[in-house]
């Protein structure tokens, strides 16, 4: 398959503080207990997809995921790991690695992508189609993250649920309308020309864009010239590409077609329509084409737009604020089990056999319990992810919460719904809920703390 | 009538027997439009032949076969013409179908017939409302059954729209029936309509959806693909908004969109597709002409031709589309092509062509006459050698030997065209005079219209009483017809408003030239570009121009605060005058104040100044009198002011207006100020809180600012040790 595949890891986004650091960019953030972006690496390995470039924000961070991928997946994927300078934003992280793209199609996903729809499909439809973009649309979730523009960090409050507004064609296969970030919130306008092209148009405020994209490259890379105050692929680029559908100002397929739609060779046109008719799996032409034919013979150049929309069984959820990083956390040891690669034992939990618990300890399913952790006495343990080398006192209680390595937790400590960084000390009876720790804060004996973000002070 | 009348009366409110009520209709005989002119100048649009019936029997019969029983027949225009002809026909005389008559001169528009109707009280259910000019053959058993259920479930859902698949052009932007295009929001799930644009403003390029929409529905249908039929299902609760509110016009322009808009009430209007059936309305001369060829080719069965629907003479089908009567008299060497229809007793001349036509009865066609997708009415005469294309010739029209209709040309009844003589494209040509006074807008459409009835009554009774004679009078005495139509001719050309002309070919029975559909692809194409160029500018396709549409909108304030002054002065002298309570005029000062968009100081203000106006105006020699006099004003007044002097800012802007009168309007009052300031403070109406803020805000003034401080200087400095006085008492009686 000719196809390239951009990962677009982020850098230190600003969404994640406490939880990122210099030492811990986004794109190794863990979960369950695997960086985030080990599931968007096999899950593209899986699809046969193993021509990577990994596109890091920032020298530091980039070496940290440079060491990360060739520890990791040195004999099984080839991965080239670049560094852009921080807020290029989507667009420009593209405009940066520009010389490295050379096949026929990209494919471009956020490496904070957890998802089990297969790239594949994605890049089926793409090719099906002869399509400029293709976008993979998930169902939006019901509660949880807040939306970020891209990994530049606009976030926007939101009503939970919303996150784009998406116009499609009656056989849900053509994007035809899309309104992100804060244009969602706002009256929707739509261009008639396009309803006219097409006649009939869904709206759809339940579905999200879930910035996983399939380009073409020549399209891409004139986009991306032309336009150089493109900032976002997700906000300006699609969107762009979405709105001028019916009148292109894209050459398709490089320069030799522009010059056969100027000649007007009506003939070769209307060969090209039932070839791609029968590729579409249409009867019929496809309106691009007939709202590009005029009635002397003169054709408008259109290009197409298509979705991919996965089914609701899958499971599609990006990693971009605090609150998508606790729901991933939980729903990849529950849920969505088949995402973590691990085999759950039969109380459906996961506890490595190198770890220690005391005695009257229990971990209740649809937990995880990471190597060479101890535990003490009397503890409990409910949906929550536990890292590597833990030392966990006695009388502790953990529910709803995510904590990584190295962490000390005193006795008598309680923690609800939080997620406590790498190496962080807990002391005694500290009672935390709905906080975050970050990496090697010292919360003192006897805290009690509610919605707080504890972190050392930025150097 | 006896039957109808019993109908009429019969009403009752107990839900078992309203449920047992006969499925009702309202027709309305009358278009309310002038799209059919100069023909409508002669008869009702309803009863133009079409496909050598009168449409109303189309329309009529649909009903009948459709299971309803009762109909009412609102004529309006040429309401005579109307009501004698359903007299004459068969239609009083079916046993389980009554039609009914209601009359009326000054109905202007839908909403007035619908009000007329509702006074009358004659409708007791549910009722489908159409106008004469619909040809349909759909079931209406599914849709009111949809209907009543959706009423059980939600009181709210008052009307049913029905609906058809019809992709209008992408270029011309328009339907076949030469409508305009239509843009609809539609929630799949339930089929509720949430946007209806029809009237499009083809300079904006895009639909704008209320957010709130979405928030509803997870996802909504937007339509471009669908036509409206013009047939509705409604609720009874339809007649009696249309009463609340006098100034609904339109069905869909105001009616529909009313309540699209109105989320007070929470009317719904809810869509109703149809697939295989047949339903259209005739709008305009093109959609005539598309609803023609679609009765000949049968879609419209059980109402084609060769059925005897109603009381037609039977016509017999022959090979490819082509309906003959029987004692056609046709000569040998003449063809008559497919899709046409030739009606009883007419004569057809040697070597002559007809195609893709209709023509009436008794009509008698020359030799060597080529006839192409044109509509030939009855009792027409064409003489040899002419040649006609995609017109409409109504009845009794003469064609002299040689003439040349061009596309698009319209003959009202019994014009002649000199021998020759070319009628120029779209030309509509009439034994009347045009009106000279002819408003394309469609705003002015309805009053237009309401002026045309007088007239055309007018006329047509000249043309009932004298008939034939009008046309030798007319021969006589103007000489500019026989000049405009050749040799011989009878009649005026209309000539074509101005704005209108560009859009002649739109609306025509001809089809569509080439050259304009390359001009409006043309446009297509530029709008398309200014889209994509607006959008690479503007990411968020033009968000920013409503808002400054918006401002550009709004008037100066200044000129809103003026206006609303003097609305508000000429109220209070009304009161004053005629002796009008006070209630009422706060009343209509609230009113008032809501539809400016104004604050209740602004109204304390603006009442302030018509009582010192009131009393300036009172005859005075001195200042004391003139203290006096508005001292009585504002003792008679009091209660009124006082109402809009609760807050102590009102009170503020109450002093403040005081100054500005003093120091622009009426100079008199200003050696007066303190006094009448003590006055206002006696009276209660203005407090001492007020008055000191006010003369703190003074402080810092320019000294030109402070002459009336320093005037009620006594006072102030009275009021400001008086309360100290007051407190400590208080306090001492603590």
């Amino acid at each position: 398959m000719d196809f390239q595949v951009v990962v677009l890891a982020g850098g230190t986004s600003k969404n994640l503080i406490p939880l990122v650091s210099k030492e811990v960019p986004k794109a190794l953030l863990p979960v369950a207990n695997r960086p985030v972006l080990s599931y968007v690496l096999e899950h593209l390995e899986q699809s046969n997809l193993k021509d990577l470039i990994v596109v890091v924000e920032g020298q530091e961070a980039a070496a940290l995921v440079g060491n990360w991928i060739s520890g990791a997946y040195v004999d099984r994927l080839h991965v080239e790991v670049a560094a852009v300078p921080e807020d290029v934003g989507t667009a420009g992280s593209l405009r940066a690695i520009a010389h490295h793209l050379t096949a026929k199609d990209i494919m471009v996903v956020s490496g904070d992508l957890v998802s089990d729809v297969p790239p594949g499909a994605v890049a089926a439809a793409h090719r099906r189609h002869d399509a400029v973009v293709t976008a993979m649309l998930s169902s939006a979730p019901v509660s949880g993250p807040s939306e970020s523009g891209s990994s530049t960090g606009k976030d926007k409050t939101k009503k939970p649920g919303r996150y784009n507004i998406i116009g499609l064609d009656p056989t849900r296969q053509f994007l035809l309308y899309i309104a992100t970030g804060a244009e969602v919130e706002k009256d929707i306008r739509i261009q008639k020309s396009i309803l006219r092209a097409v006649g009939q148009m869904e709206i759809r405020a339940d579905l999200m864009d879930a910035h996983l994209y399939a380009f073409k490259r020549s399209v891409l890379q004139e986009v991306l010239d032309q336009k150089d105050t493109f900032h976002s692929l997700k906000q300006d680029v699609l969107p762009y590409l979405v709105r001028s559908q019916l009148k292109s100002e894209v050459l398709l397929n490089g320069a030799p077609q522009a010059e056969e739609n100027g000649n007007q060779k009506v003939n070769s046109q209307s060969n090209q329509v039932t070839l791609s008719g029968i590729l579409a799996n249409a009867s019929t032409p496809s309106f691009h084409q007939l709202s590009g034919l005029g009635t002397n013979g003169s054709t408008r150049r259109t290009h197409k737009c298509c979705v991919y929309i996965a089914d609701n069984s899958k499971y599609c959820l990006r990693l971009n604020s605090i609150q998508a990083f606790s729901d991933i956390n939980r729903d990849v040891i529950g849920e969505a089990s088949r995402l973590s690669g691990y085999s759950f034992s039969p109380q459906n939990n996961i506890i490595h056999p190198s770890a220690e618990l005391g005695l009257k300890t229990t971990v209740g399913p649809h937990c995880m319990l990471g190597e060479g952790s101890q535990m003490g006495d009397k503890c409990s343990v409910k949906r929550s992810v536990i890292g590597r080398h833990c030392r966990i006192g006695s009388n502790v209680k953990v529910a709803n919460s995510v904590i990584m390595n190295h962490v000390t937790i005193g006795d008598g400590c309680s923690i609800q719904g939080s997620v406590i960084c790498s190496n962080v000390q807990l002391q005694e009876r500290v009672n935390l809920k709905d906080c975050q720790v970050g990496a090697g804060f010292v919360v003192t004996a006897g805290s009690d703390c509610k919605g707080e973000a504890l972190a050392k002070k930025e150097k | 009538m006896g039957a109808q009348k019993k109908g009429a009366t019969r009403f009752s409110e107990d839900p078992e027997e309203l449920a047992r009520v006969p499925l009702q209709a309202i027709l309305l005989a009358d278009s309310f439009t002038t799209k059919f002119r100069p023909i409508t100048l002669d008869r009702p649009k309803v009863l133009l032949p079409l496909v050598n019936v009168p449409m109303i029997n189309y329309t009529l019969a649909w009903l009948e076969s459709a299971g309803v029983e009762e109909v009412i027949v609102f004529c309006c225009a040429h309401s005579k013409q109307v009501i004698n002809y359903l007299e004459s026909s068969e239609w009083f005389s079916h046993p389980n179908f009554s039609v009914m008559t209601i009359e009326s001169h000054n109905s202007i528009s839908a909403g007035d017939a619908l009000r007329l109707i509702y006074e009358r009280n004659v409708i007791q259910g549910d009722f489908v409302l159409i106008s004469g000019d619909t040809v349909s053959n759909m079931s209406l058993t599914q849709v009111l059954k949809e209907h009543k259920e959706r009423k059980k479930k939600d009181s709210n859902a008052i009307m049913t729209m029905i609906i058809k698949r019809s992709k209008s052009s992408s270029i011309i932007q328009q339907s076949r029936l030469g409508t305009d295009e239509l843009f609809m929001a539609i929630d799949p799930n339930t089929k509720q309509l949430l946007y209806y644009e029809d009237k499009a403003d083809h300079s904006k390029g895009a639909i704008c959806l209320d957010k709130l929409l979405l928030t509803d529905n997870p996802s909504i249908s937007l339509h471009n693909d669908k036509q409206d039929c013009y047939i509705d299902i409604c609720s009874p609760e339809v007649l009696s908004l249309f009463t609340d509110n006098f100034d609904y016009q339109h069905l869909r322009r105001h009616f529909v969109k009313g309540l699209l808009v109105d989320d007070i009430m929470g009317y719904k209007v809810f869509t109703h597709e149809i697939h295989s059936n047949y339903a259209a309305r005739i709008d305009n001369f093109r959609s005539y002409g598309s609803i023609s060829k679609d009765i000949i080719q049968r879609w419209t069965y059980p109402f084609v031709p060769d059925v005897k629907f109603f009381g037609n003479s039977a016509i017999k089908l022959e090979r490819q589309g082509m309906y003959r009567a029987s004692d056609v008299v046709q000569s040998r060497s003449a063809e008559v092509g497919s899709f046409t229809v030739i009606g009883n007793g007419t004569r057809i001349g040697n070597n002559t062509k007809i195609s893709n036509s209709v023509v009436g009865e008794g009509c008698t066609i020359g030799s060597n006459v080529s006839i192409e997708g044109s509509y030939i009415w009855d009792n027409v005469i064409i003489e040899d050698g002419c040649k006609l294309m995609h017109s409409i010739v109504c009845d009794g029209v003469v064609i002299k030997s040689g003439a040349v209709l061009d596309p698009g040309v319209v003959l009202s009844f019994k014009v002649i065209i000199g021998q020759q003589f070319v009628v120029p494209s779209y030309s509509k040509v009439s034994l009347f005079q045009q009106p000279t006074k002819q408003d394309s807008d469609e705003e002015l459409e309805y009053a237009d219209n309401s002026s045309g009835i007088v007239e055309n009554s007018s006329m047509a009774d000249t043309v009932d009483k004298s008939n034939g004679q009008l046309t030798s009078e007319l021969l006589d005495e103007e000489c500019g017809p026989t000049y405009e139509l050749g040799t011989g001719g009878v009649g005026y050309i209309w000539s074509i408003c101005e704005g209108s002309h560009e859009e002649e070919w739109r609306h025509s029975i001809a089809p569509i030239p080439a050259d304009k559909l390359a001009e409006a692809m043309q446009t297509t194409d530029d709008d398309l570009e200014l889209l994509t160029q607006d959008g690479s500018v503007l990411p968020p396709s033009g968000e920013l121009k409503p808002d400054s549409n918006y401002s550009d909108d709004n008037e100066d304030p200044r000129d809103v605060s003026i206006y609303f002054e003097k609305e508000v002065e000429a109220t209070f002298l009304r009161a004053v005058h005629e002796n009008i309570k006070e209630d009422n005029v706060i009343l209509e000062v609230n009113s008032l104040r809501l539809s400016y968009n104004k604050l209740f100081t602004d109204c304390a203000g603006a009442i302030f100044y018509s009582l010192m106006k009131l009393a300036l105006e009172t005859p005075h020699s001195s200042p004391s009198e003139l203290c006096n006099s508005t001292m009585d004003v504002v003792t008679k007044w009091k209660k009124l002011l006082k109402s809009y002097l609760t807050d102590i800012d009102e009170q503020i802007e109450v002093i403040q207006k005081f100054e500005e009168i003093c120091l622009e309007s009426a100079k008199e009052f200003s050696p007066l100020f303190s006094k009448i300031l003590f006055h206002l403070y006696d009276k209660d109406l203005i407090q001492e809180d007020a008055i000191l803020k006010w003369d703190d805000e003074k402080k810092n003034a320019d000294e030109a600012d402070k002459v009336f401080v320093k005037q009620s200087e006594k006072f102030i400095q009275w009021l400001r040790e008086a309360p100290e006085e007051d407190d400590e008492e208080e306090d001492e009686e603590e």
